[in-house]
């Protein structure tokens, strides 16, 4: 690992001038699980690090109103465990509780995982399906941006270099609302999704009123798969219709051939892993 | 320059209060065996994955190989080194020589360090917890029944 300067700011206000002051030499760093390997390995060489981890309330899980608010330093294995985040939306819970281990889930922050745009986390579709929303902020102020937008390509983000992302902000899910997260995993339990499928459903008499369906590890970002959507919402749930929106996946999608799967193998799993969550979201499965 | 110039940390390491000058770059794993001589917690797959460098930091199962040093500034640390109580060990140390919870060796110190966060949190792990909790500590001799025996039976002598 090339050495950096390394700074431990007590307020986020000094993590932003740091970050004003140094531009694209510096990187900010929350829980350093993905950073420091990045670094080791030479695919990041940054010469001063920015860390987070001593800024006071960044780690903050709380409840407002009818909004769930996640501070960006609040580690994966805290948002599994908050009776706050299971009392909100226990889906939440029960998506970070799939990423990797106890020993990383312990250590990667909310905030760095989402930065980080790795296109195969857990995290993103979960929040994604949930209508979730970022808050940037940097010295010039601050705006939102809705985690279905965050992601630009392959580990990029529209978050600027003066920008640190502070919270994320969850909007209370209807009553009634179901929830379906989906990890394909053939090779072993704490391994990345070959393909993961996220999916929220509202239904009423027996026609999907509102749907969201997210994947992960099926393209260079996290995607949002509207015309899935679109192919559902206002119509009478059945096992046709929903066969019939679950194939639309596959001119969503746009995999990696890797050593998970070849592109076409990807494809094909996330229609079978999308009409599976389809199926449990609108009550046509246990 | 100014880049190289060393930091200087202090941290409590299994009750003991210890201080270092090191670069930004020195991982916590490294700062344990090389500055600290605490040679107990090993290094193996050197990007978190496998568990063999695990230590609590301020209680949290942590990966010290991808873990700064400077990070730890101030934190409580334990290693396999303060497992212990003095001669006597811990009912998981004493657990895995009883039920042959290791083979060659190096997998055991983070192997004992989880599972003491286990059983510190959840002193009765039913075979599924055990499993769930420890599934990221690997063990190349595949030795997986006798280590999930070892920690069930260490949580029995506790309980």
């Amino acid at each position: 690992m090339r050495d950096f300067q390394f700074h431990a700011p007590a307020s986020l206000d000094e993590a932003l001038t740091l970050l004003e002051e140094y531009g694209e030499a510096a990187r900010p760093m929350a829980g350093g699980t993905a950073l420091v390997v990045l670094m080791k390995q030479s695919l990041v060489e940054a010469e001063h690090i920015v860390s987070l981890e001593r800024i006071p309330g960044l780690d903050s899980i709380r409840a407002q109103g009818d909004e769930l608010r996640i501070g960006g330093l609040a580690r994966h294995y805290d948002v599994e465990m908050s009776p706050v985040v299971r009392g909100f939306a226990p889906f939440l819970c029960d998506v970070y509780r799939r990423v990797a281990t106890v020993r990383v889930r312990n250590m990667a922050t909310v905030g760095g995982g989402l930065a980080h745009a790795d296109p195969a986390q857990d995290p993103p579709p979960g929040f994604i399906a949930l209508d979730a929303r970022v808050r940037l902020v940097s010295r010039g102020g601050e705006r939102e941006v809705p985690v279905s937008e965050l992601f630009s390509d392959y580990y990029e983000t529209v978050i600027q270099p003066d920008e640190l992302l502070t919270e994320v902000i969850v909007p209370r899910p209807a009553p009634g609302a179901t929830f379906a997260y989906l990890k394909f995993l053939p090779r072993t339990e704490d391994d990345y999704a070959t393909v993961a499928v996220a999916a929220r459903a509202e239904r009423e008499d027996g026609v999907c009123r509102d749907l969201r369906v997210a994947l992960a590890a099926a393209g260079p970002t996290p995607i949002r798969a509207h015309t899935v959507e679109q192919a559902l919402v206002g119509r009478a749930v059945s096992a046709a219709a929903v066969r019939e929106a679950a194939d639309m996946v596959a001119d969503e999608v746009d995999p990696l051939d890797d050593f998970r799967g070849s592109a076409g193998y990807k494809r094909e799993m996330a229609v079978v892993f999308t009409r599976r969550a389809l199926e449990r979201v609108l009550g046509l499965t246990a | 320059m100014a880049a190289n110039s060393p930091y200087q940390i202090r941290l409590t390491v299994n009750g003991e209060p210890r201080e270092a000058g090191v670069p930004a770059r020195r991982t916590l794993v490294d700062l344990l065996r090389y500055d600290l001589g605490l040679t107990g917690t090993k290094e193996a797959c050197s990007v978190g994955v496998c568990g063999a460098c695990t230590v609590l930091l301020n209680g949290r199962l942590v990966a010290s190989c991808i873990t700064l040093a400077v990070q730890a500034d101030g934190a409580l640390i334990t290693t396999i080194e303060g497992v212990a109580e003095g001669d006597r060990l811990h009912p998981l140390q004493q657990a895995f020589i009883e039920h042959g919870g290791f083979q060659c060796g190096i997998c055991t110190p983070g192997q004992i360090v989880a599972a003491k966060a286990l059983l510190d949190t959840n002193p009765q792990p039913s075979e599924d917890e055990i499993k769930d909790w420890m599934m990221g500590n690997l063990c190349r001799c595949t030795g997986y029944y006798q280590i999930v025996e070892s920690i069930a039976r260490a949580a029995g002598a506790r309980g």
